[in-house]
């Protein structure tokens, strides 16, 4: 674990323990298994996000993603009464097709990703609107998909399984990022495209599987998110998620320029953002302020951790002066 | 600062300015890049600052631009002493940089770049007056002589004219002291001497001229005075009289320099046996940097060709085709008899091919990396298990390869971008020696590095062409291809326009073949 790290988990303990002082709701079985379900579906598209953020890229179409993979699952097991497994499968590949697409425009036609993924963003929401002729796509009353709705809206021992799955998704991101080859090729592009080009790494195959591996999670949450919601207006369902992924990763030490950044990083900055969130309600803070509230304590986290890596490097300096200085001349 | 138009008025006023810097150290994490250096130049003198790369003059150049404050020591300008001194009190000092990498923008034009950040406004709403600008950059650029006109996008022009549009900033900002990294590092003959005449002509206005170089012979040619730094401090100093060629190399390595890395080991000595066999052969190369051209070369096992040519000759568009990073337009790359038809940089590196380009800040290495994931970067397969990186395989590996190069760095888990330019130029050949390749392409390898490393690059090649390895080395230094190379396979225009063998060996020769 990082430094970095540190700090934030840091501040989760303090920010839970001060909540909780206030108000001891806070700490309740049912705030808790409330809480953890959020952190566990937004968590799931935040690592999504942080897979392209590491290769110097953006992923700006995941909410609109997630309305349209919403629709079109919900519409195939109640409508067309698709098996749910077979449903499910085929909105992964749906994801990876997007992915694709984004990858091969990326990387192959050289466009820039904030502008193929903005693209994406109202292209997919317009035909999330047009699918459903702008209606609400959902389950009908008393509907009932018992399997489905104990795999991804149910709880095994009071735990919600979208945080399970969360943190399933997190370890083999984890290990994925930090441990195997492909993920120090994605550092390395990320950091550097021309040197890991020059060392012979497939960039365009790093890149374009960065972009697969983000909307094929994103496929995965909006499958979450439709039991959650259970009923999805395609106009505003997954507004502004991409934001909150992107944000997640940022307070989680990614940077936008690349190659940089770890996976539990970005899952601590989840669940901080969704604590806070939390911590408003609780509060009695108006939730009118909400996104004020996440936006500052965002810009203070990257500013506090920016001063802190600068006064670590200057105490090294001086360290340094002082083990020279020691040694005197050799 | 106003910028009017008198701002190209020669300098008179400078012959006041007199720099002393005092017993200067800067300490970094685990390394002491200066210790106790002083350095003094005053109005329209030309000072040399030479010395191996990792001598501190890098760092030395920070301290007096201001951007990095040293550790202990004094800065004296004009007989006033400065304490932290800022970026911003350097230029108002007058001390102005022009450096190895140019900072130009080019998408603007001459004047736009010239008066960057003081640009000329007229008119009620205050817009840029374009015009005003060009008349104020004229004479300026007239001054040193410059050929092209403000009006120009800095795009259409060539290096060394970028170099002198630095030149003619700097003065437009009233500078008292030029200081000049490696200037002449990617010129040619005839820009050089223009640049040595203009830094006569700087002199005589009273300017102060600090000139940085590895190219010694330029050095001895304008320096009033030579300071030599080793190890961060400061290893001697020689007087106009004083200055030779030897007397440097003495300084700054601390040794009279070993018999050249050549010659005993050269081709001579297996003129009996039958000619190894090709390990590269291109045939019929088109770049899409000349279309029009055919490039035509073999290098055998265990020989070195070197490849000259003038700078624009297609040399780095050859290298960079035959290694699959640019497709090539036509032709036939074949490594040890296996035709490279893919195009791909894997691909060569899967043959035997590997290349070590020319910019390692850019292409060759990831600053920001550690030197181990640097050194294994290439082949992580190599030290991986199903893959999965193994950090101990890796930091072996790269520890290997530090102690067989040589790399000054204590823990292979440092930064790269820590190390100095010639422990870096090791780095990024590490990344390939532990593939064990059949034919390496070096694209400028000794450019901007000390005489000590080229010294021990030039062994190391030798070794590996004792070992079956060919090479080929493109090179700008003249010196250097005749020196080191068994063969000469000299480019212009897109095309090989001859070969020479050691007998025919000479600038004359090679210089006649491209200019073509």
């Amino acid at each position: 674990m990082q430094k970095k790290d540190l700090g934030l988990l840091v501040l989760i303990l303090v920010g839970g323990a001060v909540g909780a002082a206030i108000n001891p709701r806070f700490l309740s079985p049912i705030n808790i298994a409330n809480t953890a379900n959020l952190i566990g579906l937004f968590g799931l598209f935040s690592i999504a996000e942080a897979f392209v953020i590491v290769t110097a890229g953006i992923e700006l179409s995941v909410g609109s993603v997630i309305a349209l993979l919403g629709v079109i699952f919900v519409d195939m097991v109640v409508n067309l009464g698709v098996p749910w497994p077979a449903a499910l499968a085929i909105t992964l590949l749906l994801g990876a097709a997007i992915g694709t697409l984004h990858g091969f425009l990326v990387t192959r036609m050289r466009m820039q990703p904030f502008v193929v993924t903005l693209c994406g963003l109202l292209v997919y929401r317009g035909i999330a609107r047009f699918y459903t002729s702008d209606a609400t796509a959902g389950f009908t009353f008393g509907a009932s998909f018992p399997s489905l709705e104990w795999v991804f809206s149910g709880r095994s021992a009071g735990v919600p399984h979208s945080i399970i799955a969360f943190a399933v998704v997190a370890v083999i991101a984890w290990v994925v990022l930090h441990r195997s080859v492909f993920g120090r090729h994605l550092f390395a592009v990320g950091k550097n495209e021309e040197a890991a080009r020059f060392s012979g790494i497939r960039t365009a195959r790093v890149i374009t599987l960065a972009y697969v591996i983000c909307a094929v999670l994103t496929a995965l949450s909006a499958v979450f998110f439709a039991m959650y919601t259970r009923s999805i207006s395609p106009a505003s369902h997954g507004n502004f998620y991409e934001l909150y992924g992107i944000a997640a990763a940022v307070l989680g030490g990614f940077s936008l320029r690349g190659g940089e950044g770890s996976v539990v990083g970005v899952v601590l900055g989840v669940v901080l953002l969704q604590m806070l969130q939390n911590l408003v309600n609780l509060l009695g803070i108006p939730s009118s302020l909400n996104f004020a509230v996440t936006g500052a304590v965002i810009l203070i986290g990257v500013l506090a951790d920016q001063q802190f890596t600068r006064y670590r490097e200057r105490q090294r300096q001086l360290h340094a002066l002082k083990h020279a200085t020691a040694e005197g001349e050799d | 600062m106003n910028a009017e138009p008198s701002l190209a008025e020669p300098v008179t006023a400078a012959t006041g300015f007199d720099l002393q810097l005092r017993h200067i150290t800067k300490v970094y994490p685990g390394v002491v890049a200066l210790d106790d250096v002083s350095l003094g130049i005053g109005a329209g003198e030309v000072v040399g600052l030479i010395g191996e790369n990792g001598a501190g003059k890098s760092t030395l150049m920070k301290v007096l631009g201001g951007v990095i404050a040293p550790t202990s020591g004094t800065i004296e300008i004009s007989g006033e002493t400065v304490d932290g001194l800022t970026v911003q009190q350097s230029f108002r000092h007058g001390i102005a940089f022009v450096h190895q990498e140019l900072n130009l923008f080019d998408n603007l034009s001459v004047a736009a770049n010239m008066l960057l950040g003081r640009e000329i406004r007229s008119g009620w709403l205050g817009l840029v007056d374009e015009a005003a600008m060009a008349r104020a950059a004229q004479p300026i650029l007239a001054r040193i002589g410059a050929r092209f006109r403000p009006s120009d996008r800095v795009a259409d022009l060539s290096i060394a004219e970028q170099q002198m549009l630095e030149i003619a900033k700097a003065l437009s900002m009233k500078a008292r002291l030029v200081i000049m990294d490696e200037p002449t590092s990617s010129l040619t003959l005839s820009e050089t001497n223009r640049l040595l005449k203009i830094i006569a002509d700087l002199k005589a206005q009273g300017v102060a001229v600090l000139f940085i170089s590895h190219r010694l012979s330029e050095v001895q040619r304008c320096a009033d005075r030579v300071v030599v730094l080793r190890d961060g401090r400061n290893a001697g100093r020689l007087d106009r009289s004083a200055i030779s060629h030897d007397a440097m190399i003495r300084l700054m390595i601390g040794r009279n320099l070993q018999a050249r890395a050549t010659g005993e080991a050269g081709s001579g000595d297996d003129s009996g046996a039958a000619d190894p066999p090709a390990a590269l052969e291109v045939a019929n190369l088109r770049t899409h940097a000349y279309p029009g051209s055919n490039a035509c070369l073999t290098v055998r096992a265990g020989e070195i060709v070197g490849l000259a040519g003038l700078v624009g000759a297609g040399r780095s568009e050859l290298a960079r085709a035959v290694f699959g990073i640019d497709t090539a337009a036509a032709g036939d790359i074949r490594v040890g008899g296996r035709t490279l038809a893919g195009h791909t940089p894997r691909e060569a590196i899967a043959a035997g091919l590997c290349l070590i380009p020319e910019d390692r800040k850019l292409q060759g290495l990831i600053l920001d990396f550690p030197v181990s994931a640097n050194i294994c970067l290439a082949d992580l397969g190599a030290v991986s298990r199903n893959g999965f990186v193994d950090r101990r395989r890796e930091a072996r590996r790269a520890g290997e390869q530090r102690d067989r190069l040589n790399i000054k760095v204590a823990d292979v888990a440092r930064a790269t971008a820590e190390l100095s330019g010639g422990n870096q130029q090791k780095v990024a050949l590490g990344k390939w020696l532990a593939l064990e390749p059949r034919v390496m392409i070096f694209d400028e390898p000794t450019r901007g590095i000390d005489v000590g490393s080229k010294a021990e690059i030039y062994a190391l090649m030798r070794r590996l062409t004792e070992r079956g390895v060919a090479i080929l080395m493109i090179s700008s230094d003249m010196e250097e291809v005749i020196s080191v190379s068994d063969r000469i396979a000299v480019m212009c225009r897109g095309r090989i326009a001859g070969v020479l063998e050691p007998p025919e060996f000479s600038e004359h020769n090679v210089l006649t073949l491209a200019i073509g």
